[in-house]
């Protein structure tokens, strides 16, 4: 805190607040304004199976990625069993996988000519579908699932450091008092990181309401699929912007139902971590079982998509290793790059104010940046369109008023539109990131700069900036690597025969065809590693 | 001539009152602890002689320059005070070399050398310019930490609780190195520390906090032997507090009998107050008769800890002599000094 920082720099930072927040206002606005007619009747006909399929898809994966996760957590960080060391890290992978290429995948393995079916058919001598039951992948239990199998890793993540966090004495006394290890897992284990699975469970949520790939290529209609369908199809912005804000209202008690979870997550972080020596040494039959979930697990999750993926890339390399994907590659760099350095600065700037500014007021705006990664990339491509469109008329009627030819879509046909709906949408990473490094920074550091004569700027420079050097670079690869990966504001947001890899590998998989973007798609699942590395060393060194 | 001059300062926090109108003067070259329990307020006090405090109400200047105040207010970069944190501070990404430097303006490379080589030399860390903090031990810290204070030349130099961190068999030593860096330099401090005996060794005056407020202000010895009142008679030491009521100008009746004063007692006759003993101003010899009796020993050194009984009421004593034993019988007389009566507590 700097007592009388100069106002320019709490200006500075809440104009940037608002313009990161226009695209939410946009929404808003537009769901309050009396509706059209698109609205009234989607509303009559398919607008509730389209919530109730979003709510069910969002119950049935949080259940199935709770499932999927929990065993692994707690055997990783309780129980000694062959291979704990490399699933550690490894059960992270299927982060690193877009569930729409998972979803071809298995969409090709399970389907009626996939070598599954051709196998049983075989096998059993059945004829044709009538013969056997055999459960539709491209159901929503089926996206359902493809969802749960790339996003158990939040909850696996977080349940893991919850377990490893908690302390052996209490582990010791339940254990005195007469817990079972199974009991005590109950009882104790459970409870306890109940505000960790919560945290998981709601990050899973929110991923899924996002999704946009994986319902689509399923044609399982979600809100999602209605608010790019409404827009592409019908044209229609103010209808589609009445989607999102319905959407808007389902993440946002999403998130409240969180906070509510967290509020007493301090008390269990608290606690001395767990000693090595305090795993439970499993029985030979009982430390093969954990190997055995957890391999398959990965095996499902990860290495199976993963294998056919590379298989498609090496039979198919001449014709995907062409000018196309070296374009598309580019484009998604420097649109990646461009974004991860914009956001740093913007998070340098918003934390800088936040430290500095004696003003209670001055905490707002890096919240409200903040609130942009809630925003799905759909709804946020709308919230987006919203405003650009309407500064791309003024412009343009500018223009005409002075008999000149206007410049078109400037803003909102432009990838300018994709640079801000990315920035919106990532800039709370890199203001986390930020935010963490300056905790680390001890505010009598600033004090004692101030009192040798430093004014902010150079505080700024000379002492900020070189101690948040790691959590920036952090924050920039971060950034960078979601910028790779995201596909839904990409789809709505690019310009007229603009593409990056996502759209690109989209493209082929909803044409039916990933063997030819099968090296694409292998370039995202690789960037995507970068940041599990990261984030498992800076758990480990956490723990 | 005054550096420091604090008039009626006011602060708070949340509609918390943490510093209720407080006055304090420092003269140049004078070292003074502001002491007292924690959440007393005397970190916030120097925080707000650094600036990096709001007061509500009243003026700080140094040098007649004001500097909080009358809806003025010069921010902390332009104050001109050095500062020395309990975390020491130091920048972890540069050098001892720049850490010392940082503040120090407007000299040519030459002069920065000598001014460097100058302050290693004070602090006697010569040769290790080139290491960076966490290659130092906590001591080495503290030098740097003060080195790079003093660097820049201050007008008044500020530690906030500096010797918490460093171990005690090592503390003594470093305070009285310190005290005789600033003493050469001829430098003024304020010195915060919730540990009297810390005060003692360090500062020349001592300002003693209760509530946001100082309550007495002097030498070490002026109120260890003459407190204001009885929060700060306990807070400097242990004492024995004795129902008392004065006869004359001189004499006060307690329960060990009539006591007579070196220094005439301001009192009328007939006040009722409470009379301080500190253990080591009660003579303490062994007398089969004696109507006291020893019911706890303490062997501390150089002297010896007797708790004795005089009928009901029980007397801490502390004297040379540790040859009496447990149980024996003793007779115990007050040494001649200049009494202090105490205002009885609320």
């Amino acid at each position: 805190m700097i007592l009388g920082f100069a106002r320019r720099w709490s200006l500075i930072s809440y104009l940037i607040a608002v313009i990161l927040t226009l695209p939410l206002l946009a929404i808003i606005v537009q769901a309050a304004v009396p509706g059209e007619a698109i609205f009234a009747h989607l509303l009559d006909t398919v607008l509730p199976t389209y919530i109730f399929n979003t709510l069910a898809l969002m119950l049935c994966v949080c259940i199935g990625a709770v499932v999927l996760a929990l065993p692994a957590a707690w055997c990783i960080a309780r129980c000694d069993f062959p291979g704990r060391q490399l699933f550690q890290w490894a059960l992270l992978l299927p982060l690193a996988m877009p569930a729409y290429v998972v979803a071809y995948v298995y969409t090709d393995l399970l389907d009626y000519a996939g070598p599954i079916q051709r196998g049983i058919r075989a096998v059993f001598g059945w004829q044709s579908p009538q013969d056997y039951y055999f459960p539709d992948v491209r159901t929503l239990m089926g996206a359902a699932v493809m969802l749960a199998l790339v996003l158990f890793p939040y909850i696996y993540l977080l349940a893991r450091t919850a377990f490893m966090e908690q302390s052996s004495s209490l582990q010791h006394a339940a254990r005195v008092m007469g817990c079972s290890p199974w009991q005590s897992f109950w009882r104790l284990s459970l409870p306890m990181a109940r505000p960790a699975l919560a945290v998981g469970a709601s990050l899973v949520a929110m991923e899924t309401a996002a999704d946009f790939a994986t319902v689509s290529y399923f044609s399982v209609p979600t809100l999602t699929t209605a608010v790019y369908d409404t827009w592409l199809g019908y044209g229609s912005l103010s209808a589609a912007a009445k989607l999102s804000a319905i959407m808007l209202l389902v993440i946002f008690c999403m998130i409240g139902s969180e906070r509510f979870a967290r509020r007493k997550q301090k008390l269990f972080q608290k606690q001395a971590e767990l000693n090595e020596r305090d795993r439970y040494p499993l029985s030979a039959p009982k430390a093969w079982l954990a190997t055995f979930y957890c391999a398959g697990l990965l095996l499902l999750a990860f290495l199976l998509p993963f294998g056919v993926l590379v298989s498609y890339a090496w039979q198919y390399f001449e014709v995907s290793w062409n000018h196309e994907f070296l374009q598309y590659s580019i484009n998604s760099l420097y649109i990646a790059l461009l974004v991860a350095l914009l956001t740093a600065v913007i998070a340098i700037v918003l934390m800088f104010v936040r430290r500095c500014s004696p003003r209670r007021s001055d905490l707002l705006p890096s919240r409200l940046a903040s609130t942009g990664y809630a925003l799905p990339g759909t709804v946020l491509a709308i919230g987006i369109l919203v405003p650009l469109t309407y500064m791309d008329f003024t412009i343009n009627d500018i223009y005409a008023y002075f008999d000149r030819q206007g410049p078109g879509l400037v803003l909102s046909g432009s990838i300018f539109a994709l640079i801000f709906a990315f920035s919106i949408r990532f800039v709370a990473i890199a203001i986390g990131s930020v935010e963490s490094s300056y905790k680390r920074i001890s505010p009598t550091l600033d004090m004692a700069s101030i009192t040798m004569g430093l004014r902010p700027n150079a505080l700024l420079r000379k002492v900020h900036l070189p101690l948040l050097r790691k959590g920036i670079f952090a924050g920039v690869l971060l950034v960078f690597i979601e910028c790779m990966k995201e596909l839904p504001a990409a789809l709505l947001l690019r310009p007229v025969g603009f593409e990056n890899l996502a759209t690109y590998v989209f493209q082929f998989v909803s044409d039916e065809q990933l063997e030819h973007g099968a090296l694409a798609a292998i370039v995202i699942v690789l960037v995507g590693f970068i940041p599990l590395i990261y984030l498992n060393r800076s758990l480990e060194h956490n723990t | 001539m005054s550096t420091l001059k604090i008039e009626d300062v006011h602060s708070d926090y949340q509609g918390l009152v943490i510093l209720n109108g407080l006055s304090l003067n420092i003269q140049r070259g004078e070292i003074a602890a502001l002491l007292g329990p924690s959440g007393c307020g005397k970190t916030t006090l120097l925080r707000a002689i650094a600036g990096l405090q709001p007061i509500s109400a009243g003026r700080i200047s140094i040098n007649k320059r004001l500097l909080s105040g009358d809806e003025h207010f010069v921010p902390s970069e332009q104050r001109e005070v050095g500062m020395i944190f309990q975390d020491y501070a130091l920048f972890p990404h540069l050098t001892v070399a720049d850490n010392i430097l940082f503040g120090v303006k407007g000299l040519t490379s030459a002069e920065r050398q000598a001014r460097l080589t100058e302050m290693l030399a004070l602090v006697k860390l010569d040769g290790l310019e080139k290491r960076y903090p966490h290659e130092l031990s906590g001591g080495q810290q503290q030098r740097v930490s003060i080195a790079r204070a003093l660097a820049y030349e201050p007008e008044l130099l500020l530690l906030d609780e500096p010797f918490s961190n460093i171990d005690a068999k090592v503390r003594n030593e470093m305070m009285l190195e310190i005290r005789s860096i600033l003493k050469q330099r001829d430098v003024s401090a304020i010195f915060v520390t919730h540990s009297k005996d810390e005060a003692f060794v360090f500062a020349d005056k001592l300002a003693l906090f209760n509530q946001g407020a100082i309550v007495q202000y002097g030498c070490a010895e002026a109120l260890y032997s003459a407190p204001a009142d009885k929060y700060v008679a306990e807070f400097l030491g242990e004492g024995n507090y004795l129902a008392a009521q004065v006869v004359d100008g001189f004499t006060v009746s307690t329960p060990l009998g009539m006591l007579v004063s070196t220094a005439p007692m301001l009192f009328d006759v007939g006040h009722k107050g409470e009379l301080l003993l500190r253990p080591e101003q009660i003579d303490i010899h062994a007398n089969g008769q004696g109507d006291g009796l020893i019911v706890e020993r303490r062997f501390l050194g150089s002297n010896c800890y007797y708790r004795v009984l005089v009928g009901t009421q029980g007397y801490d004593v502390r004297s040379a002599k540790n040859d009496l034993a447990l149980g024996e019988r003793v007779h115990l007389a007050v040494i001649p000094h200049s009494l202090v009566l105490l205002s009885p507590a609320e």
